[in-house]
């Protein structure tokens, strides 16, 4: 039975922990598949981590909280795409300078609103919503079905964009314009636009990744608390083949080392600590070698499209 | 006389510094096949492109059916009927071709992509006018050919009546040219009209009804094509008489510059010899030409030749060195010269200027400049010789490469590598989708340099070019020399014969 519990906690953790990276995967996702290249979501998931925290602060409701990330989110997108698709400036640079910006941003905003000192902030944060009878499957019912909302949210998500990417005339027409935008323009897409709508919805889904970072996964907010989750989204995406399914895979998988790493740590085996925290890394290097070989991503992806 | 199917009028493109249309009229009437008739650059791909809705015009009107139309975007000029298959092919690899024909469409039947009733509709579509497509194949694995008909079925699909193709043949082998010149008079019978843009000339006449010629961005004039001959259209084009023969001085030939023996080149992980014991000499003052269909071992066999294929075997002695040992570096730099297969790929970097692109092969020498600095006065004088001897047609020594016409971009490699007085010339496909002008000169340099007392190696595919300037003839097939003819003593037939695989031994 123990081990069955150490199963079944197992599998929460790693699910719980791995929606953050998720909805941030299947953001970027949705922004490289119009064939812009976004590095910035580490920075765009800072500001939302900060926002959620203050609007529920304020408010009293994490869902004001969570509606402030995603305004955020969707802000810092169409920053994004305003200099990516109108100016044409390098994709790269500007989603390092969003990573700079979420990075200084959210540290000065915590500092003049919270101050400095070491209280802890009380707001409203995600609870557990168990779902009846679901949560009573053995092994898997307490891991799958006691989760919080954000966490059914993203999980949902997954067949929901898979469906809207390669099953209806919007995905088709985004697909296009992350392989050729040349060809989409032809045929009537408006290429602009549909860059700027992604940049804006798959930043929205981005923060949501962040708001649930410090509103669910903990009540808190520290600065740099998103520790690269966004970029290992990133390495998400490469790895999931830039198909929502995969990005899922790929955020469980990261994840799980993360997991075992901690669980090995308190469990006080004889191994030493420092090889411990590798497993995570040496398994992200191991499964990008051994199945990334065949991920294609967008044919245009990162090149800045002009009309004409 | 009826209402015509398509009118532009006084259409002119001013682009910086090129105008690319200057006061264009064409009429073209409905069910006809109408051929857009030019050199590269003379226009034709601009005023096909402001048809299709991705340029302005500068000035100028379109009629469709007698009314006035204009148009901002592509899709547009695509609602009112008009389609176009680009020379490119505006096709995305990873989708199937019912995706690539859904793109942008307005969907009637609400959220979901109807692929199920678009599949039909193609299949239905591709039957009627005898196209063979599977609809639900993914476009990237099919081949030039195939992906031609999906461009012609999208359009058809999308509602084309006026079906613009840019060059269509050009990517095609003889087979499938025959191929879509069924399809084209088929379309016509079912009362399609067909603008077909080509400097081809045979093409022209023979699927053409009307041809409408273009010559440095103006319409010379529309003719029915029964009453041109060739001559006449390219004449027209050209806008001098054009020699489909070359004076050519017979001359004794030298002492041998190239001498291969027993080159050959055994194929990654196994199977038939790419190389097969290939021994040729190439004399100074004389043109070998080798012939063959494409991928029978002419391009390995140029790429062991110049050192980018280091594993062959056998000898190739230039003047006691044997170039199979040689890096590239140490063959460039000992009077060869070589004129790659794609001028855009390997002959020219694209996006840098005529001048850097012309001292390529030079630039280390300290021909221009000492101790690893440019002088760049001395590289733009060379540059503007250059341009100005071969005629090169750009707005100046500035200008980016790919900025220029195939013809031109290939004239600068050609003048790149010749004015190195090479020894010998290795050149591969030297005028490969070049119209017939273009195609003159530089069989003119080719053969003054021969008569200089060059060598020259001249891998082509075009039989036609081959039998014209070369003075002996090496027919490879599956990387054998099937035999070495004298174009005077050798037919057609025969030549075709070895490109099939027939020891010349065997057939005479």
């Amino acid at each position: 039975m123990s081990i069955m519990n150490l199963i079944s906690g197992y599998l929460a953790s790693d699910i719980r922990m791995a929606t953050p990276i998720l909805f941030a995967g299947l953001g970027l996702l949705i922004i490289n598949r119009s064939g812009l290249l976004n590095i910035g979501a580490e920075g765009t998931m800072l500001v939302s981590t900060l926002l959620a925290v203050v609007g529920s602060y304020y408010s009293g409701s994490v869902w004001v909280g969570l509606l402030c990330a995603v305004i955020s989110g969707a802000l810092m997108g169409l920053l994004f795409a305003f200099f990516t698709v109108t100016v044409k400036a390098n994709q790269i640079v500007i989603g390092a300078a969003l990573n700079i910006l979420g990075s200084g941003l959210s540290a000065t905003l915590n500092r003049i609103i919270f101050g400095v000192s070491t209280t802890v902030t009380r707001f409203d944060a995600f609870t557990n919503i168990k779902i009846p009878l679901l949560s009573d499957i053995p092994l898997i019912g307490g891991a799958l079905f006691n989760q919080m909302i954000p966490v059914y949210a993203a999980f949902l998500l997954v067949p929901a964009i898979s469906y809207y990417l390669f099953r209806t005339q919007a995905g088709l027409n985004l697909r296009s314009v992350g392989e050729n935008p040349r060809v989409a323009d032809t045929l009537g897409v408006n290429v602009y636009r549909l860059q700027y709508m992604s940049a804006i919805i798959g930043s929205a889904l981005i923060a949501a990744g962040g708001a649930y970072l410090s509103t669910g996964l903990v009540s808190s907010f520290s600065e740099e608390m998103v520790a690269g989750r966004g970029y290992i989204a990133l390495a998400a995406v490469v790895f999931g083949k830039y198909k929502p399914g995969g990005v899922m895979l790929a955020s469980l998988i990261f994840v799980a080392g993360n997991v075992l790493s901690n669980i090995l740590q308190v469990s006080g085996t004889p191994i030493p600590y420092t090889l411990l925290t590798m497993i995570p890394y040496v398994l992200t290097v191991v499964a990008l070698a051994a199945f990334a070989k065949g991920a294609v991503a967008p044919a245009s992806l990162g090149r800045p499209y002009k009309r004409g | 006389m009826s209402i015509a199917m398509l009118e532009m009028k006084n259409i002119s493109k001013q682009f910086p510094g090129v105008l690319a249309n200057e006061d264009v009229n064409l009429t073209v009437n409905k069910g006809e096949v109408h051929a857009l008739l030019g050199e590269n650059g003379a226009g034709k791909s601009t005023l096909m492109n402001i048809l299709c809705g991705l340029y302005k015009p500068t000035s100028g009107e379109i009629f469709i059916e007698g009314q006035p139309v204009k148009f901002a975007s592509a899709k547009d000029s695509m609602s009112i009927g008009i389609g176009m298959v680009h020379q490119h092919f505006m096709l995305i690899p990873t989708l199937s071709v019912i995706e690539n024909c859904l793109i942008g469409s307005k969907n009637k039947g609400g959220l979901k992509l109807d692929t199920r009733s678009a599949a039909k509709s193609l299949s239905e579509l591709a039957k009627k006018y005898s196209m063979n497509i599977d609809p639900s194949a993914l476009v990237g694995s099919l081949s030039v050919g195939e992906m031609q008909r999906v461009e012609i079925i999208k359009a058809l699909y999308r509602g084309a009546r006026i079906l613009i193709l840019d060059e269509p043949t050009a990517v095609l082998t003889p087979q499938e040219t025959n191929e879509l010149f069924k399809m084209i008079r088929g379309l016509k019978q079912h009362g399609f009209t067909v603008l077909f843009i080509s400097h081809k000339l045979n093409e022209v006449k023979e699927i053409s009804d009307r041809v409408t010629v273009l010559r440095l961005g103006r319409a010379i004039g529309t003719y029915d094509t029964e009453d041109c001959s060739v001559q006449d259209l390219a004449r027209l084009m050209v806008g001098r008489d054009v020699k489909f023969t070359v004076d050519k001085k017979e001359q004794q030939t030298g002492k041998a510059v190239l001498s291969l023996k027993g080159v050959s080149l055994l194929r990654k992980g196994g199977g038939a010899k790419l190389l097969d014991d290939i021994s040729l000499d190439v004399h100074a003052g004389e043109i070998v030409g080798i012939a063959g269909v494409d991928g029978n071992g002419q391009a390995e066999l140029v790429e062991c030749l110049t050192g980018i294929i280091c594993e062959a075997e056998g000898e190739a002695d230039y003047c006691g060195k044997d170039l199979l040992k040689c890096s590239t570096r140490e063959i460039m730099s000992s009077g060869i010269s070589h004129i790659p297969q794609d001028r855009q790929r390997t002959g020219l970097v694209m996006p840098m200027p005529l001048t850097e692109n012309f001292i390529l092969q030079d630039y280390y020498t300290g021909k221009f400049g000492k101790h690893g600095f440019l002088d760049w006065k001395s590289v733009g004088e060379s540059s503007d010789r250059l341009i100005r001897s071969f005629s090169i047609k750009a707005p100046g020594k500035e200008e980016l490469a790919q900025n220029l016409s195939g013809g031109n971009q290939q004239k600068v490699v050609v003048a790149r590598e010749i004015n190195r007085s090479p020894r010998l010339i290795i050149a591969m496909h030297p005028t490969r989708g070049l119209d017939v002008g273009a195609i003159e000169y530089i069989h003119g340099k080719l053969i003054e340099q021969r008569d200089n007392g060059a060598a020259v190696l001249l891998v082509s595919t075009e039989m036609e070019e081959i039998l014209k300037i070369s003075d002996r003839i090496a027919v490879m097939y599956e990387g054998r020399i099937m035999g070495i003819v004298r174009p005077k003593e050798t037919t057609a037939e025969k030549m075709g014969l070895m490109m099939g695989g027939n020891d010349l031994a065997k057939i005479s």
